[in-house]
């Protein structure tokens, strides 16, 4: 089985979806000729052709409503928003239309759309290049929000995604798609939406994290007997594994890259709060960046909730 | 080196029916007798169940509601270009273009009266819900013509908005990926005059609405938007070079609001009686009342027939609207996503 860094799978992903039905078609920035800038449509339009990879003009918000006009259509559109600090244009799209077209024609119109972006600080990239702004995405209805935290899960819920009948937005850390490798099959293989996987199991603290931080998290729980759980579909979130694995140890560590206040580590803490309360030996604690301007790349690593950080994080629970 | 003109252009206007009732038999399209009373009637139509909205909401048995008064040509004369197989994407103004696609009128009012069911639109219709969202509805039917052409689709993509919405970076967006990806679509402006309380010369200091399709490379024209047939037979042209592979065309249906903006706004605030009193003289329906008389197509009886049929239609969508069972509460969740959520399983149960 090929070893695969996250670029590869999900050029991997696209390329077998888009041979197996033709209703998939990409389109974005750059997504064409260019291969995507970093270069996850790379050989789609030479596989595909221009009819199913088209390079748009330069609009975001255009891009995503002639997106949602495609899906509603009958097509099954992967539209690219080049990095996620360039996504605002297209909010209006997002909330008002991708997210509310199913209930607003009371299921006459679906919008099978995903929306692949880069997301996440570490790769030193210019200003706007680097947020982690998930949380906004998961205050509407509609939309389901998925954060994959390693190759393997990256091609999975990508087809999954795909397959889904409502608009997802698939965040990709740029820090993770050239950091790792692992075992990732060809063909058809899916993770479902909507659940949580638990990464290892433990019996003092539960982990709960996603994206890059999941892999930081996996790092710092070494030497405690942890539970990571990588969340993978942000929202709607598998209520039912957390709560289990809380339940069972007592302890929640929340590990996001956005900062603190509204960011999603909130929703998971107040969610446990209301519904564990009880079986809990310690405060929930959450680590995540800072409540700040995401810094330019000379601070960037002073930004990021650091292992280290994470290790302290996870100790002060487990203090009591 | 002297400077030379390297592009120069045209933006063409085009009238058919004047205010007295005579039609240039030059530019007249092709429409039978029964073609034109149907026109007419639906004129009539859209206007008593306009008519009818308004009172409904006067005594509140609807909610806020945003008349067409004024604009029954420009929404009828472009609709009835249509064929059944294109898809139309409508701002929230369109309640005639609803009317003449064949969205059943109780639906309209169940809209308006706060339920979303009247959104829904028949299966054999391919016209969006009310969009709201000003000109954010543009890109959406870029989108559909988008996949069409992918498909092979010979169908064409009218989509309707105001000179209000000729503002919004979406109007922009939609316009040029059309002209890039040379889309089978007609942009209808009903250019209105007034943007609620804006006046046209606030949206854009151009002298033409229509001249805006120049910059995206492709043709505008402005036509009387109180002409069904001028607004028929540029929409009709439009569709028709579009289904050939001919690309865009924008059309600016030069209109005017008679009303306020919605129930909730008061145009008295903002503009005079006199500019308002200038565009009677210019009633689409009028004039087609007096160019049918001329040819010989209305009779005080077929006036009197079709008010009273109109009259009937509306009594019966409105009984239809105030009598459908209400809303189920469940329904707030099942159509969020193709399937409840483990949340939405939990919450649903306060129903």
């Amino acid at each position: 089985m090929a070893q695969l860094n996250m670029v590869q799978a999900i050029n991997l992903a696209l390329k077998e979806e888009m041979g197996r039905d033709k209703e998939v078609v990409v389109l974005g920035e750059d997504v064409g000729m260019d291969g995507g800038v970093f270069r996850i449509t790379e050989g789609l339009l030479a596989a595909f052709g221009p009819e199913r990879v088209m390079d748009t003009p330069l609009a975001e918000s255009g891009i995503i409503g002639t997106a949602i006009g495609m899906a509603v259509y009958g097509l099954k559109p992967i539209a690219e928003v080049q990095f996620f600090g360039f996504i605002y244009p297209a909010v209006n799209q997002i909330a008002n239309h991708a997210s509310r077209i199913r209930s607003r024609s009371r299921g006459r119109y679906t919008c099978p759309l995903v929306i692949r972006t880069p997301y996440g600080a570490g790769i030193k990239a210019p200003e706007h290049h680097s947020e982690s702004c998930e949380a906004i995405f998961c205050h509407m209805p509609g939309i389901k929000v998925v954060m994959p935290a390693s190759p393997y899960y990256a091609k999975g819920l990508l087809l999954s995604a795909v397959r889904d009948p409502d608009p997802v937005l698939f965040l990709e850390s740029t820090r993770l798609y050239r950091l790792m490798r692992e075992d990732v099959p060809e063909g058809d293989y899916t993770v479902p939406l909507e659940k949580a996987r638990i990464v290892q199991e433990g019996q003092e603290v539960t982990v709960i994290s996603w994206g890059y931080m999941l892999q930081r998290s996996l790092q710092a729980v070494e030497g405690f007997d942890a539970e990571v759980i990588d969340l993978m579909t942000i929202n709607p979130f598998d209520e039912e594994t957390i709560i289990a694995s809380v339940k069972k140890t007592g302890r929640a560590v929340i590990v996001s890259e956005s900062p603190k206040v509204g960011g999603f580590a909130s929703e998971i803490a107040a969610f446990i709060a209301e519904e564990a309360m009880l079986s809990l030996k310690a405060p929930i604690v959450r680590v995540t960046s800072y409540d700040v301007v995401l810094p330019l790349p000379k601070l960037e690593d002073r930004y990021l909730p650091t292992v280290e950080k994470i290790r302290k994080g996870i100790g002060e629970v487990l203090k009591y | 080196m002297p400077e030379k003109v390297i592009e120069s252009f045209d933006v063409k206007r085009l009238d058919i029916l004047d205010e007295a009732g005579n039609a240039d038999d030059s530019l007249m399209p092709t429409l039978s007798g029964d073609d034109i009373r149907k026109i007419y009637e639906l004129l009539v139509f859209s206007r008593t169940f306009d008519q009818r909205a308004l009172s409904l909401q006067r005594e509140g048995r609807i909610g806020t509601y945003a008349p067409i008064l004024g604009q029954e040509a420009s929404q009828i004369g472009s609709a009835f270009a249509l064929e059944k197989t294109d898809w139309v994407f409508p701002s929230f103004r369109e309640n005639g273009v609803y009317i003449a696609v064949g969205q059943p009128p109780y639906k309209i009012l169940q809209y308006w009266s706060g339920d979303e069911r009247g959104l829904r639109t028949s299966p054999d219709l391919n016209i969006f819900p009310v969009c709201i969202p000003v000109a954010s509805h543009l890109p959406h039917a870029a989108g559909a013509a988008m996949a069409a052409k992918y498909r092979g689709d010979k169908v064409g993509v009218l989509a309707y908005f105001g000179d209000g919405g000729t503002s919004e970076g979406d109007f922009h967006e939609g316009m040029n990926f059309a002209g890039v990806f040379k889309l089978p679509m007609v942009f209808v402006c009903q250019n209105n005059q007034w943007a609620i309380s804006v006046p046209r010369e606030k949206q854009t200091a151009a002298k033409t609405l229509a001249q805006k399709a120049i910059s995206y490379g492709f043709e505008g024209v402005q036509v009387d938007g109180n002409d069904v047939f001028a607004v028929y037979k540029a929409t009709k042209d439009a569709l028709d070079r579009a289904k050939q592979g001919g690309g865009p065309t924008l059309i600016e249906c030069f209109t005017y609001r008679m009303s306020d903006h919605t129930t909730a706004d008061d145009a008295t605030r903002y503009r005079t009686k006199e500019e308002v009193d200038a565009w009677k003289a210019r009633d689409p329906i009028m004039r087609m009342k007096l160019f049918m008389e001329k040819k010989g197509l209305w009779t005080d009886g077929y006036q009197k027939e079709v008010e009273a049929r109109a009259k009937a239609s509306v009594d019966e969508a409105e009984k239809k609207a105030e009598s459908v069972e209400p809303p189920d509460p469940r329904d707030m969740f099942t159509y969020t996503y193709g399937a409840l959520t483990q949340r939405q399983k939990k919450e649903m149960r306060d129903f």
